[in-house]
């Protein structure tokens, strides 16, 4: 089966190996004999409702954010529409950001945001920067533990009744204080968790390819067969340990 | 203050010596520690004593190499007072100012984090700055919060100074836009420029339009000849530049470096375009600083490598090559020097402490792709050993290629075994991983431990 990505401003959005996730997405695609078919998609370009099964976003520096955040902002009704009907999404940090209701920067002025997600963010005045590990129930019943690295000066604040990624069990996650990481709707995840996270994460690169190969197929998504990940268990295990250790606490 | 700055420096000597007696990290940085807690006026004290002044050296990749080829130079006719060891904080530059008493001349890298600090306090005579890269941004939150303390440094360095920048980076050479005392120096030879921006490419838009910068040439990630195409802002003319460059492999580099009166051929035995980088950024700073052209040539040809920086290690009948490599852009130069002949065995090694970079995922964005399907064989070692394997497989590196080793000694033995007798060991390692694996080589006996290594 093709698999159809859209991979959102790649030339702007690509701080910290984006590219990684992308790949991981790819080969285990492959390894179940799917292919996946990656579209850079930049400014001005057409993005067509129902024409994708997963999309990207990835994160940036301040700089290259400013640079794309009206051109994302005025896709909203394109990406709720396309979340709705059952595309799956990954936004990793500054994606993840812009795919929310907004940014109010630290000079008081407002950056829309596509509306994706029900959540708003604000600049900080420190760095929330470490390691970090989430507890996730992404299928009911199902408990993962997913570890990954966090960078980011905006506190995001969710909506009440919005369903985070996960909870926090060692990091800041998306405020510091509220105690969850990232937010989910639908097939859509966001989290602040970047650089690739899905190499040690398995378990999350298989749950959105299943839902984007749903999407490319019809009908339910139905589980993948396993690979044998001791590599990945074992970069888990060792990145985890981080978290323990070190997590939630230094702040520049 | 005169004599409370004389008890403190004996004090700070004192400790020094003990604890490079003890054998702790050389004690490069805990004399120099001790006086910054006890007074960090001392440090502005000792640097306005030096009678030829101070000059300071920053960038993300390079500024120890460069550091040292320009003590390799100025050494030649000044005693310097320079931080050979790399540790470039206020207590690292205190350090060897307590321990250069009959230096005249301050010769110092500084980390780009304490570059404003360092300035305000030494009042140098001339600041170099090269680049600026994506680095541990789990230290230094993004390239641009360094670029804008950067702005603002130069608000504080005195009129008098000379600033010598690199021209190639857009960020760094607008720093000494408008300056009257400013040197700028690059490279000229478009036959060595990439023929695209590499993937981790950082300084690619327009700093005054922000549209896509055009490059004539692009010789190392975003540094090159550059030109916007909308509003025309473009890489300054040169005072000092790199022509005529030829690469020898992993062996070394040959170029001719030209300013407004000279023109001098020289040949370096460390290779790889960024080596080149450094060397006309040492060569603008010691002819700024009076060095004459013969000291220039004769450092820079001396000149062997520093330590962890394409240092040769002989190892029984086999010798070990050590490239540091601590983000994408130095990497991917350091991967770039073995295009040409990919040795069957690489070491690679990679650990997260703070030195390191907390955060493993630059791996990601160096450029292992063009070199793996040449390997026989990739040892993935250090505390991150399991996510580097990772970065290699999904790089295209078959698994049965790999082997997957934490313990450094473990890794390095086995890359020795794997090699043939007279042959060369590549090793690839993050900062504190190069420490650790040349402390084991210094163990055998092989090498000096890096606090010892004298001038080259």
């Amino acid at each position: 089966m093709r698999i159809r990505v859209a991979h959102l401003y790649p030339e702007y959005l690509n701080i910290y190996a984006d590219r990684g996730n992308i790949a991981v997405l790819a080969r285990r695609a492959r390894l179940r004999g799917h292919e996946l078919e990656v579209r850079s998609i930049g400014v001005g370009d057409a993005l067509e409702p129902g024409a994708h099964d997963l999309v990207y976003v990835g994160g940036g520096q301040d700089r290259e954010q400013t640079a794309i955040a009206p051109d994302l902002a005025a896709r909203g009704d394109v990406l709720r529409s396309a979340v709705s009907s059952g595309t799956a999404l990954l936004a990793v940090c500054g994606g993840y950001q812009l795919l929310g209701r907004g940014y109010l920067g630290r000079d008081g002025v407002v950056m829309p945001g596509a509306g994706l997600f029900p959540h708003e963010t604000v600049a900080g005045g420190t760095r929330m920067i470490g390691d970090v590990l989430l507890e996730c129930e992404l299928v009911p019943g199902e408990r993962t533990m997913l570890a990954g690295f966090e960078n980011h000066a905006g506190r995001t604040l969710l909506d009440a009744g919005a369903e985070p990624l996960g909870r926090v069990v060692h990091g800041f996650g998306n405020d510091g204080a509220s105690g969850y990481e990232g937010c989910r709707v639908e097939r859509a995840i966001g989290t602040y968790l970047h650089g690739p996270l899905l190499p040690r994460n398995p378990w999350l690169a298989d749950w959105l390819l299943a839902r984007a190969l749903a999407h490319a197929e019809g009908g339910e998504p139905r589980p993948l067969e396993p690979l044998p990940d001791e590599l990945e268990q074992e970069a888990f295990r060792v990145a985890a340990q981080r978290a323990r250790a070190r997590g939630g606490r230094s702040s520049v | 203050m005169g004599l409370r700055l004389g008890l403190e420096t004996v004090a700070a000597r004192t400790v020094g010596a003990l604890s490079r007696a003890a054998g702790r990290g050389g004690g490069t940085t805990l004399p120099g520690k001790l006086l910054w807690r006890l007074d960090p006026g001392a440090v502005d004290a000792l640097a306005a004593r030096l009678e030829r002044g101070v000059a300071l050296v920053s960038a993300t990749n390079g500024k120890t190499t460069t550091t040292a080829m320009a003590a390799g130079i100025l050494e030649r006719e000044h005693r310097l007072a320079w931080n050979r060891a790399g540790a470039n904080l206020l207590s690292g530059l205190a350090s060897a100012l307590v321990a250069g008493t009959d230096a005249e001349l301050g010769l110092f890298e500084v980390d780009e984090a304490a570059l404003p600090e360092a300035i305000v306090r030494t009042r140098p005579r001339a600041v170099l700055l090269s680049n600026l890269f994506r680095d541990q941004l789990d230290r230094y939150g993004e390239l641009e919060i360094v670029a804008e303390r950067w702005r603002a440094a130069m608000e504080e360095l005195p009129p008098e100074t000379v600033l010598l920048v690199n021209a190639d980076d857009p960020v760094v050479a607008d720093l000494a836009d408008g300056r009257e005392r400013a040197l700028r120096f690059g490279l000229d030879d478009p036959t060595h420029a990439r023929p695209a921006l590499q993937h981790a490419a950082d300084s690619k838009y327009c700093l005054r339009c922000g549209a896509p910068y055009a490059y004539a040439a692009a010789y190392v990630g975003h540094l090159g000849d550059y030109r916007c195409e909308v509003c025309g802002h473009a890489r300054p003319p040169l005072d000092v530049a790199a022509t005529r460059i030829e690469l020898v492999g992993m062996h070394g580099s040959r170029f001719r470096l030209v300013t407004a009166r000279e023109e001098l051929d020289v040949e370096l035995a460390l290779p790889g375009l960024y080596n080149v980088y450094n060397a006309v950024a040492a060569s603008a700073l010691a002819l700024s600083l009076g060095a004459s052209v013969a000291s220039v040539r004769a450092g820079l040809e001396g000149f062997s490598a520093a330590f962890g920086r394409f240092e040769r290690i002989p190892a029984g009948g086999k010798r070990v090559v050590v490239l540091l490599i601590k983000n994408p852009a130095g990497a991917n130069e350091a991967l770039r020097t073995l295009e040409t002949g990919v040795p069957p065995v690489l070491v690679v090694a990679l650990n997260d402490a703070i030195a390191d970079g907390r955060d493993v995922s630059w791996i990601w964005d160096v450029d292992f792709e063009p070199i793996l399907p040449h390997v026989d064989r990739v040892v993935a070692s250090g505390e991150r050993a399991e996510e580097l394997g990772l970065r290699l497989v999904y790089g295209g590196l078959p698994s049965e290629k790999l082997e997957v080793l934490p313990a450094l000694e473990a890794a390095l033995d086995r890359g020795l075994e794997l090699i043939e007798a007279g042959t060369e060991l590549v090793v690839l390692p993050t900062y504190t991983a190069m420490l650790a694996l040349r402390g084991v080589l210094a163990e055998r006996g092989l090498v000096r431990q890096y606090w010892e290594t004298t001038a080259p």
